[in-house]
């Protein structure tokens, strides 16, 4: 690999590290767009066949060419402006939406050393940029000056917020007992232990000490990405499409790949730091990219599940679970988790 | 100019700019977007100077969970600017003295012996494996641990007060406690009555 890059570099030259990182970015941006545009197929399959139906299945062999004929169709579709919308800030809301949700690919670990940029703080940054997600949604839903798309940026604003801070409780038993806010160190923090001694990887990742956090992780995470049953944000049989009522073509596209590549990041992420990201559940199999992306595509499942078996949950319902269930839950198991680290029975000497 | 300089005077530009547009801006929303992006450069000047556990924070806190309620406030405001602007050259007296002497205050401060380049050198630069976040911690933890409680306690209170002052019940309405709801038996709500068919 070396030998082929090096006449590259020197190629470019001075400016060689960035045409790097731009080739990086890449790296991960294109495939990340074909995940999500397969994933909307997925959705319909998987959805159609716990409905008894087929799905999808005109376009191309199998229907896998679906999502190719819905993106042409999108991309050729007029982008209507309100007359009272405000225009600015109307465009802005489409490209907020996407964008955190692809800047925080930035410091996902996919492999052993196969990251953009391995901070030391990367866990921190996740959650930053997760927190920021939120304005797409919120401008799109005020700058479109309709009553639909106010209420659903008045909801995403107020289940976004709440939901984040049960995810970041949850977060701090993760690195309490990694004591790393690095992700690549989070992973290589679960593959020790003793179940990991015994040759079984699995039973030392973080989602059985952590079995309470990794269901709240989980759920606020479909939360967090305004996924059924907490989609009240969209709620078309309440608010019609809620934020994006007002968007056609490629400015509702980019609110559909934003919410898809946050289903993803949050799967990544779930991953990665309950199921142990790319390592190997067993001893005798090697650890590699494959078990990360079986791990991801299993949650991605579980969330399409998830649409296919809950009832949409009333929006005081939503709010309840958020504040009075899982912010004490987790508040609670800080503490667990604290002691439980001091005392001789700590897993993580 | 080396790439760091570049990137502080970048970093200051937007944030004096935004800063400018937060008072200036006639719509509150437009306002209160602009603070976010001063928060946000802040976050970036405050990255340059190592301290990244504190620059993410105040992303995370101010752009991610102030900032949003912030919004969530002003989008639902139905101002009247023609009002607000009434009593303007009557209140410009007053505020014309606040501000001058804000910026009295600010100038003592900054131009002051604690503020000049000699007094805040450039940070060092870090070695290989430090973590600022580990730092900040060890330090907020030994050192400066009875300010640290000292403030959270304060911000507790702070919460509760708010909370109290603003939780009010009402009596008389119909709201249902979901907890209550969820414990629902079907013997509570349904009765079943054995009845003879009649006939016409």
């Amino acid at each position: 690999m070396d030998a082929f890059i090096e006449p590259v570099a020197t190629l470019f030259g001075g400016a060689w590290p960035l045409v790097w990182s731009l080739l990086k970015i890449i790296g991960i941006i294109a495939p990340l767009f074909l995940c999500v545009a397969y994933l909307t197929l997925a959705e319909r399959k998987v959805i159609g066949y716990m409905q008894v139906r087929i799905g999808p299945n005109r376009v191309g062999p199998l229907g896998l060419l679906q999502p190719i004929a819905d993106g042409v169709k999108l991309l050729l579709k007029e982008i209507i402006v309100p007359s009272g919308a405000n225009k600015g800030l109307f465009i802005v809301g489409p490209v907020l939406a996407l964008g955190p949700a692809l800047a925080a690919w930035s410091v996902v670990p996919f492999s052993d050393g196969w990251v953009i940029g391995n901070v030391d703080a990367g866990l921190l940054f996740l959650l930053a940029v997760t927190s920021i997600e939120v304005y797409g949604v919120i401008i799109a839903g005020w700058a479109s000056n309709s009553k639909y798309a106010f209420l659903g940026g008045v909801r995403a604003a107020a289940q976004m917020v709440s939901y984040e801070i049960a995810m970041g409780f949850a977060l701090v038993c993760v690195l309490m007992i990694s004591s790393s806010l690095n992700l690549s160190d989070i992973v290589a923090s679960q593959g020790k232990g003793q179940g990991a001694e015994l040759g079984l990887g699995f039973l030392s990742w973080n989602w059985l000490p952590l079995f309470p956090m990794f269901i709240v992780y989980l759920i606020s995470g479909i939360a967090e990405t305004n996924r059924a049953p907490f989609d009240v944000v969209e709620g078309e049989s309440e608010i019609v499409a809620g934020h994006m009522v007002e968007y056609s073509g490629m400015a509702f596209a980019l609110f559909f790949l934003g919410e898809y590549a946050n289903m993803i990041l949050i799967s990544a992420l779930t991953s990665i730091l309950f199921l142990g990201g790319w390592l190997s559940p067993v001893s005798f199999l090697p650890d590699g990219f494959v078990w990360l992306a079986l791990k991801i595509s299993f949650i991605l499942f579980l969330f399409l599940w998830f649409r296919a078996t809950f009832p949409r949950f009333r929006y005081d319902h939503i709010m309840r679970l958020g504040w009075k269930v899982f912010i004490p839950l987790t508040l609670f198991w800080v503490v667990v988790v604290a002691v439980w680290i001091m005392s001789p029975l700590s897993l993580w000497k | 100019m080396d790439f760091q300089s570049i990137v502080f005077y970048f970093f200051s530009t937007v944030m004096v700019l935004a800063s400018l547009r937060v008072i200036t801006a006639r719509n509150p929303v437009h306002a209160a977007l602009f603070l976010v992006l001063a928060f946000f450069s802040a976050g970036g000047i405050w990255m340059l100077l190592h301290a990244e556990f504190l620059a993410i924070a105040l992303v995370m806190v101010y752009v991610g969970a102030v900032m949003v309620l912030f919004l969530f406030v002003v989008m639902m405001l139905d101002i009247n600017l023609e009002r607000i602007r009434q009593g303007f050259w009557s209140y410009l007296p007053v505020g014309a003295l606040i501000g001058v002497l804000m910026v009295v205050e600010m100038v003592m401060v900054l131009g002051g012996r604690y503020f000049g380049l000699d007094a805040m050198p450039k940070p060092a630069e870090v070695e290989q494996g430090y973590s600022n976040t580990k730092e900040l911690g060890r330090l907020l933890y030994t050192e400066y641990v009875y300010p640290f409680e000292l403030a959270s306690i304060v911000l507790l209170v702070a919460m509760v007060a708010a909370v109290a002052l603003t939780l009010r019940k009402r009596k008389n309405v119909k709201i249902i406690d979901p907890a209550e709801q969820v414990a629902v038996k079907r013997d509570d709500r349904v009765r079943i009555v054995s009845m003879r068919a009649e006939k016409e």
